[in-house]
């Protein structure tokens, strides 16, 4: 029993232990997600916490602990953010060529998703600094909290809707589209790049190439522009 | 697979040095994004060098973004009182976004292509 006791304590606290459940949770809900089709709903993401979240909690280990094996697979964000370089080097010809649909679009879904955020939350009479939280919401995660911090919001709060936004992004989108009769997939990856950067840019992968060239190029620009935009619109919506 | 992770960080590397040297309002790895198209624009040969590495990171950018999601269900308890509301505007204002921008987008390119017939 003590052996079993203490066999425990090294496995609970190694980042082994918790690295390599990512890994396994990840598979597993990628095989899951592959075997559904890949259908809208069946997202990798949502599928793999809803594997590790209760397996922590059975075993009472806190997130400090568990972020300490799997901020390995964390830590890749960064490199594969580069890594988007190639799909848009292998769009280059299109990519030139939509210039003009690529900023307009940028401009209006950007302004929609920050501007729309704040004034639903101001019709819900959302506390304030609920809603400098929510309004950088739509970028990818390093600026979000940024651009929260900056405005007066909660960044904890921010990293929990920005993951939200994502997820709601990649899981709509499909089904959005479809209904909508939009068969350019430049304008479909577009659409959730700028809308869910990376949850939504990972799901636009793994329906069409395209459409994850486009969404990479729109996470990333609109990273640039919701830092701008949003200190300006809470001056005027707030 | 160790050369193409090695451009990546150094790719990485570069851009955090250059935002936080610069202090620009852009997050490191997509100054580093940058810095690769560079490279590929100079040197095209390196797109084949890194295409395997670089396939299978973005087929499984998923991944990448569970550990943040995990810390999610831990966190819960910051949305308190306005879970409901905070979703709701969620779904709508990602929606709109979507929206939007599918709307300029497939707009603005049916425009151009009009004239330039």
């Amino acid at each position: 029993m003590n052996g079993v006791t203490s066999l425990w304590s090294y496995l609970s606290t190694t980042p082994l232990t918790w690295l390599t459940a990512t890994v396994l949770a990840y598979l597993a809900a990628d095989a899951a997600a592959r075997h559904l089709g890949n259908a809208p709903w069946a997202n990798p993401v949502l599928f793999s916490v809803f594997l590790v979240a209760p397996v922590l909690w059975l075993t009472g280990t806190d997130y400090a602990t568990y972020f300490e094996g799997a901020q390995f697979i964390h830590f890749l964000l960064g490199p594969a953010t580069v890594a988007l370089a190639l799909p848009l080097w292998d769009n280059r010809d299109t990519i030139k060529r939509s210039v003009a649909p690529i900023l307009l679009a940028l401009l209006a879904g950007s302004l929609v998703a920050a501007g729309s955020a704040i004034l639903l939350a101001r019709a819900f009479a959302l506390p304030t600094e609920v809603i400098l939280s929510l309004a950088p919401k739509s970028t990818t995660a390093p600026v979000a909290l940024g651009i929260s911090e900056a405005v007066g919001g909660i960044p904890t709060l921010t990293a929990v809707l920005v993951i939200l936004t994502g997820i709601i992004g990649a899981v709509t989108v499909t089904p959005l589209m479809n209904l909508l009769r939009i068969a350019d997939w430049r304008a479909r990856g577009f659409a959730v790049g700028v809308a869910a950067h990376g949850i939504g840019t990972a799901r636009a992968f793994q329906v069409n190439e395209v459409a994850g060239a486009y969404a990479g190029i729109a996470m990333a620009l609109n990273a640039l522009l919701t830092s701008l935009i949003v200190p300006v619109f809470v001056r005027w919506l707030m | 697979m160790l050369p193409t992770l090695g451009l990546l960080l150094g790719c990485q590397l570069f851009g955090e040095v250059a935002a936080r040297g610069l202090s620009l309002p852009i997050p490191g790895p997509v100054l580093g994004l940058a810095a690769l198209i560079l490279i590929l624009w100079t040197n095209p040969p390196v797109a084949e060098t890194v295409r395997t590495t670089v396939g299978v990171i973005l087929a499984n950018l998923s991944l990448m973004f569970v550990p943040a999601g995990v810390g999610v269900i831990g966190n819960l308890d910051v949305l308190s009182g306005d879970w409901f509301a905070l979703l709701i505007i969620l779904v709508a204002s990602t929606l709109l976004s979507m929206l939007a921008a599918v709307a300029t987008f497939v707009g603005v390119s049916r425009l151009i292509e009009r004239r330039s017939e």
